[in-house]
């Protein structure tokens, strides 16, 4: 096939095709060996056996090593447990979640906390809270009537 | 005067057309209410419930307004460019779909209002709505497919009696428009035939949850493509008559069409990133094919405004920028679209970063996102569709564009133009502090995040309330148009400029197209869907949270 294409318009191309594969390849070489690949967890779990089944028969929040945290949680219509968790200052933290009945969500405004909760898989992110304060952790997916009310915070001091 | 198109077509196009500003009319209150709802200054009444609201604005806007509005547009092209009127097969197939999904709206707003289907837009299993909610959906999509049939048959039948010659540009790219849709409701369709439906029936017990999220953005994606590319149209192939231009090259507009069929559907993980379930490998893999549409966006920017430039110099422009202003900026058919088009590049470029993989982190279901495609659906391609509508319902009633409407069709951009600014402006910051999408009025119990919101959530109510000011004034605009005085408006169609190199007869080959898209979809999908098959994870009952 032979297009005939404009100067300027092979200019205006080939400048933009270039931006695109130096952007795609900052993006996949960010994603793969700099360890920021998007929450993707797979591991299977019956929601309906969610409190049968460890780690989640004991939710909570467990130390694992020199302020690093382990923080089993289920995401529920309409809440998160356990509720309020206290870490230190510093503390990275190893988010565990899944639901027990319909998708939620899992974010912290202003960091980069941000996962969906599928029932049948368990997601993971880490998260390391360098500065003290009150983080807000919301459902941003609409999972019923009280979505709006799901929320709990994460207490840094 | 002699009526410009036959009666039996033109009847045709004008339901879909009106039938679709009803459902933006309705959407358009419930928008308000919402705008109204979070930024605090109003509780609803009567029982009814903000999600509710959220349901029947998604559908009556994402699926009935934009579905109805360009099925009508589209038949209007395969008249005016295959044959002068419709055959008997593709009218008659163009009224059954018109009428299944008529049916299929009334039946999913009348589930909606009993509050038997408040499941959002996405109707994310495992919620489960009244199975005759999925049962209406089933109507809008299968006669949707019937409508396509139709235009399939008229393209064919003119391909048949004209062997050997390249189709009308404008045909071309109503077909790619419907082939893609085609394509992508298979998505949606086996999701709903094949798990929703028997699920929520009860005839089986569980359905696995990321598979039919993945079914469903399978579709999702290129449903935003089936908004965008009728614009595209306009803005390929009637904006440079409007304009008194020619189309910059017919070849590179058709390539960009193809470009877009072969890239939107092989993408739907992007909408996923943040999910557990799909590898980062294949996150990955689609975000690379979903930046694929980047070439055809850029090479559609250039054709544009080199149409622009070359007609602008043409009529005298000097200089660098000497053109611009001689483009017709008091013409409402070019100004209501090119508004749109202005849009476009933020709206684009915030569909970049939405895509970009670990980056959608900071903006996954935020009010960023709401932000983003009411930029893009909701301005660029709405502002093209109202401005179609302008001289469509006149071309198509054999009636006269008046200053007077022209007027009002230049009111109305504006006030769209400034309510939007205000609401998609507000919903684009707030959304990067985290204030989350789909969520009624909250404070989240006084939380100092939460409460920092609020000023932008009222930002957002009072745009929302100039939009449905606007939405008000689209509605009386269209009716007005059918009321003006009889005679000829024109139906704009350019011409190829005469430097154009001819077009490869390649870009016609369809089973040459079709075959790739079969192979994109395989190499994106398979191995990840087969995994979620295989992956033992235990199906969801389902929930009615609502």
């Amino acid at each position: 096939m032979n297009v005939h294409i404009h100067k300027l318009e092979k200019i205006w191309l080939t400048f933009g095709i270039a931006m695109l594969i130096v952007f795609l390849v900052v993006l996949g070489v960010a994603t793969f060996s700099m360890g920021m690949a998007p929450p993707s967890h797979s591991h299977a779990i019956d929601p309906e056996q969610i409190e049968n089944t460890p780690p989640f028969d004991e939710p909570g929040l467990k130390q694992v090593g020199e302020n690093e945290y382990e923080a089993v949680m289920i995401a529920y219509t309409f809440g998160y447990k356990p509720n309020d968790l206290t870490v230190p200052v510093g503390a990275t933290v190893h988010f565990k979640v899944t639901s027990p009945d319909v998708v939620h969500g899992f974010a912290i405004p202003n960091t980069n906390v941000n996962m969906m909760i599928v029932p049948g898989e368990v997601n993971h992110i880490t998260y390391t809270f360098d500065e003290a304060g009150e983080y807000l952790v919301l459902c941003n997916e609409y999972c019923g009537g009280g979505h709006e009310f799901m929320r709990t915070v994460i207490t840094v001091q | 005067m002699e009526h410009p198109v036959d009666r039996r077509d033109s009847r045709l196009v004008l339901s879909h057309i009106i039938f679709a500003y009803i459902a933006m009319l309705l959407g358009g209150i419930a928008g308000l209410l919402q705008g109204l709802v979070r930024g605090g200054m109003i509780e609803l009444p009567a029982g009814i419930g903000y999600y509710q609201l959220l349901t029947a604005h998604g559908v009556l806007m994402a699926l009935v307004f934009t579905t109805f509005f360009i099925i009508g547009f589209l038949y209007s092209t395969a008249v005016k460019t295959l044959g002068g009127k419709l055959l008997p097969v593709a009218r008659n197939l163009g009224w059954l779909g018109f009428i299944h999904m008529a049916f299929g709206t009334l039946l999913a707003t009348v589930m909606i209002l009993l509050n038997k289907a408040t499941v959002l837009y996405t109707f994310y299993a495992p919620m489960q709505a009244s199975p005759f909610f999925y049962v209406a959906l089933v109507f809008i999509v299968v006669g949707s497919w019937m409508s396509g049939f139709g235009l399939f048959y008229q393209y064919k039948v003119w391909r048949r009696e004209h062997k050997g010659k390249l189709s009308p540009l404008l045909a071309f790219m109503a077909i790619v428009t419907m082939l893609l849709w085609q394509i992508a409701t298979i998505g949606v369709a086996l999701e709903v035939l094949l798990q929703l439906i028997p699920w929520s029936f009860g005839w089986v017990e569980t359905v696995n949850v990321m598979l039919s999220r993945t079914l469903f953005w399978y579709f999702g994606h290129p449903l935003v493509y089936f908004w965008l590319l009728p614009a595209y149209m306009c803005w390929y192939v009637m904006i440079p008559k409007i304009i008194g231009g020619k189309i910059f090259s017919d070849a590179l507009a058709r390539l960009s069409f193809i470009l877009f069929l072969l890239f939107s559907i092989p993408v739907g993980f992007h909408h996923q990133l943040m999910e557990p379930g799909i590898s980062p490998f294949w996150k990955y893999l689609q975000v690379v094919l979903t930046f694929m549409v980047v070439i055809p966006s850029l090479m559609t920017a250039f054709s544009l405004f080199a149409t622009f430039e070359i007609s602008g110099r043409e009529k005298g422009g000097r200089g660098l920028f000497g053109w611009w202003k001689l483009l017709p900026w008091k013409d409402v058919r070019f100004f209501a679209p090119f508004v749109g088009m202005l849009v476009f590049i933020p709206a684009g470029a915030g569909g970049l970063i939405n895509a970009s993989n670990q980056m959608n982190a900071v903006v996954h279901n935020t009010l960023w996102v709401t932000g983003h495609f009411h930029l893009t659906v909701a301005t660029s391609v709405a502002l093209t569709f109202f401005g179609i509508t302008y001289w469509l319902v006149p071309a198509m009633s054999g009636r006269t564009l008046t200053a007077r409407m022209n007027k009002l069709g230049i009111i109305q951009t504006i006030l769209w133009a400034i309510g939007m600014f205000f609401m998609s402006g507000s919903m684009h910051t707030v959304g990067l502090f985290g204030s989350p999408r789909r969520t009624a009025y909250t404070t989240y119990g006084d939380h100092p995040d939460a409460v920092l919101w609020m000023p932008y959530h009222v930002a957002m109510a009072i745009g929302g309330t100039i939009l449905f000011i606007a939405v008000l004034l689209m509605i009386y605009n269209l009716f007005a148009l059918m009321r003006t005085p009889q005679g000829y408006t024109e139906y704009p169609i350019a011409e190829v400029t005469e430097h154009a190199e001819s077009t490869p007869p390649l870009l016609e080959r369809w089973g040459v197209w079709i075959s790739l898209v079969v192979v994109l979809i395989l190499l994106a999908y398979t191995v990840p869907v087969m995994e979620m098959l295989q992956h033992d994870v235990p199906g969801s009952k389902g929930f009615v949270t609502w």
